[in-house]
């Protein structure tokens, strides 16, 4: 479903991503794994298209199509979405709004379903702002509830967990797993190996590129073993992928 | 009552008022207290139990004295509608309000000029609220899409101890011309004083709007906030001015501007003072364009630019 070939992106001379691939199946959550730093919510503009961001060179092809030259609209339209690290504010739109501009052909009752899946109480948010008086974590509740609301072919989830208190993360875990069963695959981002549990497979991710894909409990293991106490961050040494 | 020879002139402020967004079987229900005025006619004046309206019709155009009765519950809003249909004119509105002791009523008024190229549409209000009274007011303007329009409501508002005034000032349809809205709240012990205005400028609109609250009794507490959205070459000065003159006094002064494009200006004047050490008056002003962050996260729910644009416009204006 996505295919990602040699993307790089170089900032103000400073190489950012570094020619990484990246294969995500249609079905699939795709966990990527990386420490701060190591380019994660930059892959997540990139394929979105967010931020500006254009990639120095590569691909990003989605269902077959080079989609970098496409606006954030046209690969939204295509079935392509971001739920963001820190979701925006927007002072005036409710919860309500929100969710039903998000929503892929589906009943306004849905709406509530859709809160409750990521533990929100109806009642008490589909009438509110989606402004400064709600706490961060209810704000990315409700970003994962409006990509639920969209039904994407591909959701692209950076750091979904952050924020999240340790009563909530169960649910949206379970939210990410009903995202994928509704037919969404997933390019899960985090630098949690507890969340990428949940994935078919892990990438992890290091200066920018790629070193390791494998199954989760593996792969997050080499994680932990080797990332986890790396001193040379941002300099990859030589791995198999 | 409908005056029979002015019932053509009626219709067409009725459904001019639902075009700005009125519901116009308000002005059609009997146990709704209403005023209809075009130009300088009085078209409809149906007070209700509670509440009086006398109007006075002058050369340019009307006088309204408004009394809320003491400890008067109005159940349903009263609508005033206000307009001018012919392209060019004049309209001065002199409105006295006195919601006594203990009264509650909601007010809302449309101010309906379709047409106007040429128009002049001026208030002039002195209101009283009571002790312990509560008074909404809403008004919402309507002004075509040629911008040839001067709007210059004035309002000098006293809010007796424990009384409450809550105004709206919305215009966001159609074109704003030339705006200067000037309303200044004097609250005593324990009054409260919210007064919003929200506008969207286009074109070469000019807005001017200045917004005073002087908390000058015990435990007064005032909020003066705009909302402000240009695009085109639309002009716009804010000033938002909050006085904390007495002990436990609270005020703040919230103003935000949004400039899409980049020939519009916006300026912001958030004045705060405070004359008693035991009053607190905050400010917060924010200028700046729509936050990319906002228009991609919409944008990535499949909206394109435009759309994603109007959506956020039309939340800081809500």
């Amino acid at each position: 479903m996505l295919e990602v070939q040699n993307l790089q992106l170089t900032l103000n001379g400073n190489s950012i991503i570094n020619g990484l691939d990246l294969h995500v199946d249609r079905g699939e959550i795709h966990g990527i794994l990386g420490e701060n730093g190591t380019g994660k919510t930059t892959i997540a503009n990139l394929i979105m298209g967010t931020n500006n961001y254009k990639p120095t060179a590569g691909k990003i092809i989605f269902e077959g199509q080079d989609i970098a030259g496409l606006s954030v609209s046209q690969r939204a339209q295509k079935g392509i979405t971001l739920a963001w690290q820190e979701p925006a504010r927007v002072e005036g739109l409710t919860v309500r709004d929100y969710l039903a501009l998000s929503r892929h052909n589906g009943q306004a009752d849905q709406l509530e379903r859709f809160l409750l899946m990521v533990g929100l109480e109806p009642a008490q948010y589909l009438d509110r702002d989606i402004d400064a008086t709600l706490s961060g974590g209810e704000r990315k509740r409700i970003e994962m509830a409006s990509v639920l609301a969209m039904r994407p072919k591909l959701a692209i989830l950076d750091e979904p967990d952050s924020g999240i208190d340790i009563v909530a993360l169960p649910l949206l875990l379970n939210s990410i797993m009903e995202m994928n069963k509704q037919g969404s695959s997933v390019l899960l981002i985090t630098h949690s190996e507890r969340v990428t549990e949940i994935s078919h497979r892990v990438s992890i991710l290091c200066a920018g590129t790629i070193i390791r894909t494998g199954p989760p409990a593996e792969t997050s293991l080499w994680f932990k073993d080797n990332c986890r106490t790396c001193l040379h961050i941002n300099e990859p040494v030589d791995e198999p992928k | 009552m409908i005056r029979y020879s002015v019932e053509k002139e009626y219709q067409g402020m009725i459904d001019a008022y639902e075009m700005a967004g009125g519901d116009k079987r308000a002005l059609q229900t009997k146990d709704v207290a209403k005023l209809v005025v075009h130009e300088n006619r009085v078209l409809a004046n149906d007070p209700i139990k509670g509440l009086k309206i006398e109007t006075k019709e002058t050369k340019s155009g009307v006088s309204v004295k408004l009394i809320v009765e003491e400890g008067a519950k109005i159940p349903r809003p009263v609508h005033l509608c206000f307009g001018l249909l012919p392209k060019e004119g004049l309209q001065e509105i002199i409105m006295k309000v006195d919601a006594k002791d203990n009264s509650e009523v909601s007010v809302i008024a449309h101010c309906i000029f379709p047409n106007a190229v040429k128009v002049i549409h001026k208030m002039d209000a002195d209101i009283n609220i009571g002790a312990n009274a509560r008074f909404d007011y809403k008004e919402t303007h309507y002004h075509g899409e040629s911008g040839g329009i001067e709007v210059i409501p004035k309002a000098k508002v006293k809010v007796n101890k424990g009384g409450v005034w809550q105004s709206t000032f919305a215009l966001s349809q159609g074109m704003v011309g030339k705006l200067d809205y000037d309303f200044e709240v004097v609250c005593l012990e324990k009054a409260i004083a919210e007064l919003t205005v929200k506008v969207y400028g286009k074109g070469t609109d000019d807005i001017k709007i200045w917004e005073k609250i002087h908390l000058n009794g015990a435990g007064a507490r005032g909020l003066a906030k705009s909302r402000v959205v240009l695009g085109d070459k639309a002009r716009a000065e804010v000033r938002g001015e909050t006085y904390g003159n007495a002990p436990y006094a609270r005020g703040h002064v919230d103003c935000i501007e949004l400039v899409n494009g980049t020939e519009a200006v916006a300026t912001a004047i958030p004045i705060v003072s405070v004359t008693n050490g035991k009053a607190k008056v905050t400010h917060e002003a924010a200028i700046g364009s729509i936050d990319r962050k906002q228009v991609e996260t919409l944008m990535a729910r499949g909206l394109d630019e435009d759309r994603a644009v109007d959506v956020i416009v039309k939340g800081i204006l809500r």
